[in-house]
Protein backbone atom coordinates (compact mmCIF):
# COMPACT_ATOMS: atom_id res chain seq x y z
CA UNK A 1 0.00 0.00 0.00
CA UNK A 2 2.67 2.48 0.68
CA UNK A 3 4.80 1.66 -2.30
CA UNK A 4 1.54 2.49 -4.52
CA UNK A 5 0.72 5.55 -2.49
CA UNK A 6 4.43 6.67 -3.06
CA UNK A 7 4.17 5.96 -6.84
CA UNK A 8 0.97 7.32 -7.72
CA UNK A 9 2.10 10.47 -5.15
CA UNK A 10 5.53 10.56 -7.34
CA UNK A 11 3.45 11.12 -10.39
CA UNK A 12 1.30 13.59 -8.94
CA UNK A 13 3.96 15.78 -7.24
CA UNK A 14 5.83 15.53 -10.51
CA UNK A 15 3.74 16.31 -12.86
CA UNK A 16 0.68 17.54 -11.16
CA UNK A 17 -1.76 14.96 -12.82
CA UNK A 18 -3.54 12.38 -10.99
CA UNK A 19 -3.43 9.42 -12.93
CA UNK A 20 -6.33 7.58 -10.52
CA UNK A 21 -8.97 9.83 -12.67
CA UNK A 22 -8.26 7.53 -15.29
CA UNK A 23 -11.53 4.58 -15.63
CA UNK A 24 -9.42 2.96 -18.35
CA UNK A 25 -12.24 4.14 -21.60
CA UNK A 26 -9.85 4.06 -23.76
CA UNK A 27 -10.91 7.12 -25.16
CA UNK A 28 -7.16 8.07 -25.90
CA UNK A 29 -5.73 4.87 -27.45
CA UNK A 30 -8.47 5.60 -30.16
CA UNK A 31 -7.54 8.71 -30.55
CA UNK A 32 -3.66 8.00 -30.70
CA UNK A 33 -1.28 8.47 -33.81
CA UNK A 34 1.15 6.36 -32.73
CA UNK A 35 -0.81 3.57 -30.66
CA UNK A 36 0.01 1.10 -33.37
CA UNK A 37 3.96 1.99 -32.52
CA UNK A 38 3.45 1.97 -29.31
CA UNK A 39 4.35 -0.99 -27.09
CA UNK A 40 1.57 -0.73 -24.41
CA UNK A 41 -1.22 2.03 -25.71
CA UNK A 42 -1.70 5.41 -23.67
CA UNK A 43 -4.84 4.06 -21.73
CA UNK A 44 -2.69 1.00 -20.53
CA UNK A 45 0.43 3.40 -19.32
CA UNK A 46 -2.50 4.73 -16.93
CA UNK A 47 -3.64 1.69 -16.00
CA UNK A 48 -0.13 0.70 -14.81
CA UNK A 49 0.57 3.92 -13.53
CA UNK A 50 -2.82 3.30 -11.49
CA UNK A 51 -1.27 -0.15 -9.99
CA UNK A 52 1.51 1.71 -8.13
CA UNK A 53 4.01 -0.90 -8.28
CA UNK A 54 7.20 -0.06 -8.72
CA UNK A 55 7.92 -3.11 -11.26
CA UNK A 56 4.77 -2.10 -13.04
CA UNK A 57 6.39 1.73 -12.72
CA UNK A 58 9.69 0.57 -13.80
CA UNK A 59 7.93 -1.36 -17.41
CA UNK A 60 6.51 2.15 -17.95
CA UNK A 61 9.94 4.24 -17.78
CA UNK A 62 11.59 1.14 -19.97
CA UNK A 63 8.53 1.29 -22.32
CA UNK A 64 8.92 2.23 -26.26
CA UNK A 65 5.52 4.06 -25.99
CA UNK A 66 6.67 7.45 -23.85
CA UNK A 67 9.41 8.02 -26.30
CA UNK A 68 7.40 7.61 -29.62
CA UNK A 69 4.55 9.60 -28.14
CA UNK A 70 4.70 12.81 -30.21
CA UNK A 71 2.62 15.77 -27.45
CA UNK A 72 -0.30 15.97 -30.32
CA UNK A 73 -2.03 16.21 -27.09
CA UNK A 74 -5.26 14.23 -29.18
CA UNK A 75 -5.82 12.23 -26.14
CA UNK A 76 -5.82 15.17 -23.49
CA UNK A 77 -8.29 17.02 -25.65
CA UNK A 78 -10.50 14.16 -25.61
CA UNK A 79 -10.00 12.39 -22.08
CA UNK A 80 -13.58 12.37 -20.50
CA UNK A 81 -11.57 13.08 -17.14
CA UNK A 82 -9.26 15.71 -18.67
CA UNK A 83 -6.17 13.82 -17.39
CA UNK A 84 -2.95 15.65 -19.43
CA UNK A 85 -1.34 11.97 -20.64
CA UNK A 86 1.24 14.17 -22.60
CA UNK A 87 2.16 16.07 -19.42
CA UNK A 88 2.43 12.43 -17.92
CA UNK A 89 4.79 11.30 -20.84
CA UNK A 90 7.29 14.15 -20.52
CA UNK A 91 7.81 13.46 -16.93
CA UNK A 92 8.14 9.54 -17.39
CA UNK A 93 11.14 10.45 -20.24
CA UNK A 94 12.51 12.88 -17.49
CA UNK A 95 12.38 9.55 -15.23
CA UNK A 96 13.65 7.50 -17.74
CA UNK A 97 16.45 9.33 -18.37
CA UNK A 98 17.34 10.15 -15.01
CA UNK A 99 17.47 6.31 -14.28
CA UNK A 100 19.38 5.71 -17.55
CA UNK A 101 16.98 3.19 -18.60
CA UNK A 102 15.18 4.26 -21.77
CA UNK A 103 14.14 2.21 -24.59
CA UNK A 104 16.77 1.15 -26.93
CA UNK A 105 14.62 2.25 -29.84
CA UNK A 106 14.83 5.35 -28.40
CA UNK A 107 18.44 6.11 -29.05
CA UNK A 108 17.58 7.90 -31.58
CA UNK A 109 15.03 10.28 -30.37
CA UNK A 110 17.29 10.68 -27.65
CA UNK A 111 20.10 11.07 -29.86
CA UNK A 112 17.92 14.29 -31.77
CA UNK A 113 16.78 15.70 -28.28
CA UNK A 114 20.44 16.32 -26.99
CA UNK A 115 21.87 17.59 -30.33
CA UNK A 116 19.21 20.18 -30.45
CA UNK A 117 19.60 21.19 -26.71
CA UNK A 118 23.32 20.94 -26.73
CA UNK A 119 23.25 23.76 -30.13
CA UNK A 120 20.41 26.06 -27.92
CA UNK A 121 23.28 25.79 -24.82
CA UNK A 122 25.86 27.47 -27.48
CA UNK A 123 24.64 29.70 -28.95
CA UNK A 124 20.64 30.52 -27.41
CA UNK A 125 19.55 29.31 -30.76
CA UNK A 126 18.72 26.07 -32.76
CA UNK A 127 21.35 25.79 -35.67
CA UNK A 128 20.32 23.54 -37.37
CA UNK A 129 23.43 22.30 -39.08
CA UNK A 130 24.94 21.88 -36.10
CA UNK A 131 22.47 19.80 -34.80
CA UNK A 132 22.36 17.65 -37.74
CA UNK A 133 26.22 17.38 -37.18
CA UNK A 134 25.77 16.06 -33.51
CA UNK A 135 22.88 14.12 -34.38
CA UNK A 136 25.31 12.10 -37.14
CA UNK A 137 27.86 11.74 -34.54
CA UNK A 138 25.82 10.55 -31.73
CA UNK A 139 23.79 8.15 -34.14
CA UNK A 140 26.55 7.30 -36.76
CA UNK A 141 24.25 7.21 -39.03
CA UNK A 142 26.21 9.34 -41.26
CA UNK A 143 24.37 9.31 -44.85
CA UNK A 144 20.65 10.73 -43.36
CA UNK A 145 19.28 13.43 -45.21
CA UNK A 146 22.35 13.58 -47.08
CA UNK A 147 21.18 13.90 -50.47
CA UNK A 148 18.63 16.56 -49.00
CA UNK A 149 21.46 18.88 -48.64
CA UNK A 150 22.75 20.43 -52.41
CA UNK A 151 18.80 21.33 -52.19
CA UNK A 152 18.13 22.48 -49.13
CA UNK A 153 21.43 24.82 -49.87
CA UNK A 154 20.00 26.36 -53.07
CA UNK A 155 16.79 26.59 -51.47
CA UNK A 156 18.28 29.14 -48.88
CA UNK A 157 17.06 27.06 -45.93
CA UNK A 158 20.50 26.06 -44.07
CA UNK A 159 22.85 28.48 -42.53
CA UNK A 160 26.37 27.87 -42.78
CA UNK A 161 26.63 29.87 -39.47
CA UNK A 162 24.93 29.69 -36.42
CA UNK A 163 23.24 33.11 -35.09
CA UNK A 164 24.58 33.49 -31.43
CA UNK A 165 22.67 35.60 -28.74
CA UNK A 166 24.33 38.30 -27.25
CA UNK A 167 23.20 37.53 -23.66
CA UNK A 168 24.30 34.06 -24.55
CA UNK A 169 25.57 33.64 -20.87
CA UNK A 170 21.72 34.09 -19.87
CA UNK A 171 21.00 30.81 -21.40
CA UNK A 172 23.48 28.90 -20.56
CA UNK A 173 22.75 30.07 -17.11
CA UNK A 174 19.48 28.57 -17.56
CA UNK A 175 20.93 24.99 -18.51
CA UNK A 176 23.09 25.01 -15.53
CA UNK A 177 19.81 25.80 -13.47
CA UNK A 178 17.62 23.61 -14.87
CA UNK A 179 19.34 20.32 -16.09
CA UNK A 180 22.48 20.92 -14.51
CA UNK A 181 25.82 20.54 -15.44
CA UNK A 182 26.93 16.72 -15.17
CA UNK A 183 23.06 15.16 -16.89
CA UNK A 184 24.09 17.28 -20.39
CA UNK A 185 25.36 14.54 -22.23
CA UNK B 1 -1.43 51.44 -34.20
CA UNK B 2 0.79 50.15 -31.49
CA UNK B 3 3.56 48.01 -32.52
CA UNK B 4 3.47 44.08 -32.61
CA UNK B 5 6.67 41.99 -30.92
CA UNK B 6 7.81 39.28 -33.30
CA UNK B 7 9.04 36.23 -31.99
CA UNK B 8 9.90 34.37 -35.45
CA UNK B 9 11.70 31.23 -33.66
CA UNK B 10 14.58 29.28 -34.61
CA UNK B 11 12.91 27.49 -37.72
CA UNK B 12 11.93 30.91 -39.29
CA UNK B 13 15.46 31.54 -39.65
CA UNK B 14 16.47 28.32 -41.15
CA UNK B 15 14.59 25.92 -42.58
CA UNK B 16 11.33 27.49 -42.73
CA UNK B 17 12.33 31.27 -43.63
CA UNK B 18 9.90 31.13 -45.83
CA UNK B 19 7.59 32.14 -43.19
CA UNK B 20 9.38 34.34 -41.77
CA UNK B 21 9.77 36.23 -44.67
CA UNK B 22 6.60 35.83 -45.88
CA UNK B 23 4.93 37.31 -42.00
CA UNK B 24 7.02 40.15 -42.88
CA UNK B 25 6.07 40.66 -46.32
CA UNK B 26 2.69 39.69 -45.65
CA UNK B 27 2.80 42.55 -42.68
CA UNK B 28 4.53 45.49 -45.12
CA UNK B 29 1.69 45.11 -47.71
CA UNK B 30 -1.17 45.58 -45.18
CA UNK B 31 0.56 48.11 -43.12
CA UNK B 32 0.56 46.32 -40.12
CA UNK B 33 3.42 47.40 -37.50
CA UNK B 34 5.81 44.59 -36.97
CA UNK B 35 9.56 44.44 -35.02
CA UNK B 36 11.33 41.26 -34.16
CA UNK B 37 12.00 41.42 -30.38
CA UNK B 38 15.91 41.61 -29.23
CA UNK B 39 18.24 39.21 -28.28
CA UNK B 40 15.72 36.14 -28.30
CA UNK B 41 16.48 32.27 -27.53
CA UNK B 42 14.95 29.02 -29.00
CA UNK B 43 11.90 28.33 -26.81
CA UNK B 44 13.32 24.43 -26.44
CA UNK B 45 10.37 22.99 -29.16
CA UNK B 46 10.11 19.19 -28.86
CA UNK B 47 13.22 18.74 -26.70
CA UNK B 48 13.04 20.72 -23.73
CA UNK B 49 10.22 19.70 -22.46
CA UNK B 50 10.97 15.39 -23.53
CA UNK B 51 13.91 16.11 -21.07
CA UNK B 52 13.07 18.59 -18.11
CA UNK B 53 10.09 20.35 -17.40
CA UNK B 54 12.24 23.01 -15.96
CA UNK B 55 13.86 24.19 -18.70
CA UNK B 56 11.02 23.94 -20.54
CA UNK B 57 8.96 26.50 -18.61
CA UNK B 58 12.58 28.57 -18.38
CA UNK B 59 13.26 29.16 -22.02
CA UNK B 60 9.96 30.20 -23.09
CA UNK B 61 10.24 32.37 -19.81
CA UNK B 62 12.99 34.21 -20.74
CA UNK B 63 11.52 35.13 -24.59
CA UNK B 64 7.86 36.66 -22.68
CA UNK B 65 10.30 38.68 -20.33
CA UNK B 66 12.19 40.05 -23.20
CA UNK B 67 9.34 41.26 -24.84
CA UNK B 68 7.59 42.69 -22.20
CA UNK B 69 10.60 44.47 -20.79
CA UNK B 70 11.20 45.75 -24.51
CA UNK B 71 7.78 47.04 -24.07
CA UNK B 72 5.57 45.32 -26.35
CA UNK B 73 2.03 44.37 -25.51
CA UNK B 74 1.10 41.79 -27.61
CA UNK B 75 4.01 38.82 -29.20
CA UNK B 76 3.29 37.88 -32.56
CA UNK B 77 4.85 33.99 -32.46
CA UNK B 78 4.17 32.58 -35.87
CA UNK B 79 5.35 29.06 -35.38
CA UNK B 80 2.76 26.36 -33.95
CA UNK B 81 5.87 25.25 -31.46
CA UNK B 82 6.94 28.23 -30.39
CA UNK B 83 3.32 29.13 -29.90
CA UNK B 84 2.55 26.27 -27.95
CA UNK B 85 5.17 26.61 -26.04
CA UNK B 86 4.86 30.39 -24.81
CA UNK B 87 1.58 29.52 -24.20
CA UNK B 88 2.23 26.66 -22.31
CA UNK B 89 4.62 28.62 -19.96
CA UNK B 90 2.44 31.95 -19.74
CA UNK B 91 -0.37 29.16 -18.51
CA UNK B 92 1.57 27.21 -16.22
CA UNK B 93 3.13 30.19 -14.16
CA UNK B 94 0.17 32.40 -14.11
CA UNK B 95 -1.62 29.39 -12.33
CA UNK B 96 1.29 28.72 -10.09
CA UNK B 97 2.69 31.47 -8.02
CA UNK B 98 5.79 29.30 -6.61
CA UNK B 99 6.64 28.01 -9.70
CA UNK B 100 6.55 31.59 -11.12
CA UNK B 101 8.96 32.56 -8.61
CA UNK B 102 11.40 29.48 -8.85
CA UNK B 103 11.44 30.27 -13.08
CA UNK B 104 11.70 34.31 -12.69
CA UNK B 105 14.75 33.77 -10.39
CA UNK B 106 15.84 31.00 -12.73
CA UNK B 107 15.88 33.73 -15.70
CA UNK B 108 16.83 36.75 -13.56
CA UNK B 109 13.98 38.43 -14.48
CA UNK B 110 10.52 39.01 -14.23
CA UNK B 111 8.03 37.00 -16.66
CA UNK B 112 5.89 39.79 -17.59
CA UNK B 113 2.34 39.80 -19.05
CA UNK B 114 2.68 39.86 -22.57
CA UNK B 115 -0.46 38.89 -24.98
CA UNK B 116 0.54 36.37 -27.34
CA UNK B 117 -0.96 35.78 -30.73
CA UNK B 118 -0.94 32.84 -33.39
CA UNK B 119 -0.86 34.29 -36.50
CA UNK B 120 -4.33 33.34 -37.24
CA UNK B 121 -4.96 35.78 -34.02
CA UNK B 122 -3.08 38.33 -35.42
CA UNK B 123 -4.47 38.74 -38.86
CA UNK B 124 -8.26 38.17 -37.22
CA UNK B 125 -7.25 41.08 -34.97
CA UNK B 126 -5.44 43.67 -37.46
CA UNK B 127 -5.88 42.65 -41.21
CA UNK B 128 -9.15 41.49 -42.22
CA UNK B 129 -10.49 44.94 -43.63
CA UNK B 130 -6.92 45.79 -44.92
CA UNK B 131 -7.10 41.97 -46.79
CA UNK B 132 -10.45 43.13 -47.98
CA UNK B 133 -9.04 46.64 -49.16
CA UNK B 134 -5.80 45.24 -50.93
CA UNK B 135 -6.95 41.75 -52.63
CA UNK B 136 -6.47 42.25 -56.24
CA UNK B 137 -5.51 38.31 -57.00
CA UNK B 138 -8.11 36.17 -55.49
CA UNK B 139 -6.84 32.75 -55.06
CA UNK B 140 -9.63 30.43 -57.04
CA UNK B 141 -9.07 26.50 -56.00
CA UNK B 142 -9.98 24.38 -53.24
CA UNK B 143 -7.55 24.07 -50.34
CA UNK B 144 -7.37 22.31 -47.53
CA UNK B 145 -6.59 24.26 -44.16
CA UNK B 146 -4.37 22.00 -42.29
CA UNK B 147 -4.14 23.09 -38.66
CA UNK B 148 -2.09 20.12 -37.16
CA UNK B 149 -1.78 20.08 -33.01
CA UNK B 150 -0.70 22.63 -31.50
CA UNK B 151 -2.22 25.74 -32.71
CA UNK B 152 -5.42 24.23 -31.49
CA UNK B 153 -4.84 21.62 -28.20
CA UNK B 154 -4.59 21.64 -25.49
CA UNK B 155 -8.12 23.98 -25.88
CA UNK B 156 -7.62 24.63 -22.24
CA UNK B 157 -4.31 26.35 -22.73
CA UNK B 158 -4.72 27.65 -26.48
CA UNK B 159 -8.54 29.10 -25.74
CA UNK B 160 -8.72 29.83 -29.73
CA UNK B 161 -10.78 28.03 -32.19
CA UNK B 162 -12.88 25.36 -32.30
CA UNK B 163 -10.80 22.40 -31.44
CA UNK B 164 -12.27 19.28 -33.43
CA UNK B 165 -13.10 21.42 -36.71
CA UNK B 166 -11.28 25.02 -36.60
CA UNK B 167 -12.33 27.57 -38.88
CA UNK B 168 -9.91 30.44 -38.42
CA UNK B 169 -7.39 29.67 -41.63
CA UNK B 170 -10.82 28.60 -43.46
CA UNK B 171 -12.26 32.03 -42.70
CA UNK B 172 -8.87 33.96 -43.68
CA UNK B 173 -8.67 31.37 -47.13
CA UNK B 174 -12.18 32.69 -48.08
CA UNK B 175 -10.80 36.28 -47.90
CA UNK B 176 -8.70 35.32 -50.29
CA UNK B 177 -10.92 34.47 -52.91
CA UNK B 178 -10.30 30.34 -51.85
CA UNK B 179 -12.37 27.68 -51.32
CA UNK B 180 -11.55 25.97 -48.45
CA UNK B 181 -12.51 21.90 -48.40
CA UNK B 182 -14.76 20.36 -45.23
CA UNK B 183 -12.67 17.22 -44.71
CA UNK B 184 -11.67 14.77 -41.90
CA UNK B 185 -7.53 15.39 -41.40
CA UNK B 186 -7.53 19.16 -40.07
CA UNK B 187 -5.89 18.31 -36.75
CA UNK B 188 -4.37 15.23 -36.86
CA UNK B 189 -0.42 15.08 -36.46
CA UNK B 190 1.50 14.59 -39.40
CA UNK B 191 4.58 13.19 -37.05
CA UNK B 192 5.54 17.05 -35.67
CA UNK B 193 9.09 16.76 -34.75
CA UNK B 194 10.10 13.68 -35.55
CA UNK B 195 11.15 14.44 -38.79
CA UNK B 196 14.85 13.52 -38.55
CA UNK B 197 14.39 10.95 -35.47
CA UNK B 198 11.70 8.95 -37.29
CA UNK B 199 11.57 9.58 -40.49
CA UNK B 200 9.22 6.87 -42.17
CA UNK B 201 6.83 7.28 -39.02
CA UNK B 202 6.41 11.10 -40.43
CA UNK B 203 5.87 9.84 -44.03
CA UNK B 204 3.15 7.10 -43.07
CA UNK B 205 1.17 9.91 -40.80
CA UNK B 206 1.90 12.58 -43.41
CA UNK B 207 0.56 10.75 -46.34
CA UNK B 208 -2.73 9.81 -44.25
CA UNK B 209 -3.41 13.42 -44.15
CA UNK B 210 -2.43 14.59 -47.94
CA UNK B 211 -4.46 11.18 -49.06
CA UNK B 212 -7.36 12.88 -47.56
CA UNK B 213 -7.01 16.34 -48.86
CA UNK B 214 -5.85 15.13 -52.09
CA UNK B 215 -8.45 12.44 -52.50
CA UNK B 216 -11.70 15.72 -51.70
CA UNK B 217 -9.80 17.68 -54.82
CA UNK B 218 -7.84 20.34 -52.10
CA UNK B 219 -5.23 22.30 -55.47
CA UNK B 220 -3.11 23.03 -52.54
CA UNK B 221 -3.02 22.75 -48.59
CA UNK B 222 -2.48 25.81 -46.44
CA UNK B 223 -0.60 25.84 -43.04
CA UNK B 224 0.87 28.23 -40.12
CA UNK B 225 3.23 25.39 -38.63
CA UNK B 226 6.78 24.79 -39.72
CA UNK B 227 7.01 21.25 -38.84
CA UNK B 228 3.44 20.49 -40.51
CA UNK B 229 5.00 22.53 -44.03
CA UNK B 230 8.28 20.39 -43.61
CA UNK B 231 6.84 17.52 -43.15
CA UNK B 232 4.29 17.60 -46.21
CA UNK B 233 6.74 19.57 -48.30
CA UNK B 234 10.49 18.80 -47.74
CA UNK B 235 9.50 14.52 -46.67
CA UNK B 236 7.08 14.06 -49.54
CA UNK B 237 8.93 11.42 -51.03
CA UNK B 238 8.71 9.39 -48.35
CA UNK B 239 4.91 10.69 -47.93
CA UNK B 240 4.85 9.24 -51.66
CA UNK B 241 5.90 5.72 -50.81
CA UNK B 242 3.10 5.43 -48.97
CA UNK B 243 0.37 7.03 -50.74
CA UNK B 244 -1.91 5.45 -53.16
CA UNK B 245 -0.79 7.53 -56.27
CA UNK B 246 2.15 10.29 -55.72
CA UNK B 247 0.73 13.99 -55.33
CA UNK B 248 2.47 16.87 -56.51
CA UNK B 249 -0.14 19.29 -54.56
CA UNK B 250 1.74 22.15 -53.02
CA UNK B 251 1.61 23.22 -49.78
CA UNK B 252 1.52 26.63 -48.93
CA UNK B 253 1.58 29.22 -45.59
CA UNK B 254 -1.09 31.39 -44.83
CA UNK B 255 0.71 33.96 -45.09
CA UNK B 256 1.88 33.10 -48.42
CA UNK B 257 -1.38 32.50 -49.56
CA UNK B 258 -2.64 35.92 -48.35
CA UNK B 259 0.14 37.76 -49.73
CA UNK B 260 -0.10 36.66 -52.85
CA UNK B 261 -3.90 37.47 -53.14
CA UNK B 262 -2.73 40.51 -51.97
CA UNK B 263 -1.04 41.21 -55.10
CA UNK B 264 2.69 40.39 -53.72
CA UNK B 265 4.99 38.09 -56.36
CA UNK B 266 5.53 34.51 -55.61
CA UNK B 267 9.16 35.32 -55.18
CA UNK B 268 7.98 37.72 -52.72
CA UNK B 269 6.50 35.56 -50.42
CA UNK B 270 9.07 32.94 -51.30
CA UNK B 271 7.69 30.13 -52.70
CA UNK B 272 10.66 29.39 -54.38
CA UNK B 273 12.13 27.90 -50.97
CA UNK B 274 9.98 24.88 -51.10
CA UNK B 275 10.57 21.50 -52.17
CA UNK B 276 7.18 20.80 -54.14
CA UNK B 277 6.90 23.27 -56.89
CA UNK B 278 3.84 25.78 -56.67
CA UNK B 279 1.84 26.11 -60.07
CA UNK B 280 0.23 29.61 -60.15
CA UNK B 281 -1.95 28.58 -63.26
CA UNK B 282 -3.20 25.31 -61.27
CA UNK B 283 -4.01 27.35 -57.48
CA UNK B 284 -5.30 30.31 -59.76
CA UNK B 285 -8.37 27.93 -61.07
CA UNK B 286 -11.54 26.72 -59.62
Amino acid sequence: MSEKKSISTHVKSTSGVDVSHCYQCGKCTAGCVQAERMDYPPQYIMRLLQTGSEENYEKVLRSRSIWVCLNCENCYERCPQSIDIPHVMDMLREESLKRGIAHKDASKIIAFHRSFLSQIKNTGRLWEVGMEAEYKLRTMDLMQDVKLVPSMLSKGKLSILPEVIVDKAAVKKIFDRTVGVEKEK
Amino acid sequence: MEKVGLYPGCSLKGSSREYGESVVALARVLGLPLEEIKDWNCCGASSAHAVSKELSLALPARVLSLAAAQGYKELLVPCAACFSRLKTTQHTLMGDDERRKKIEDIIGAEVGGVKILSVMEWLEKYAIDAIKEKMNHPIKARVACYYGCLLVRPSGVIKGDRVEDPQSLDNLVKLAGATPIDWAFKTECCGGGMSIAATETVGKLSAAVMEDATHRGAKAIVVACPMCHSNLDMRRPYINKNMEKATDVPVLYITQLLGMACGLTAEEVSVGRHFVNYKEEEICQK
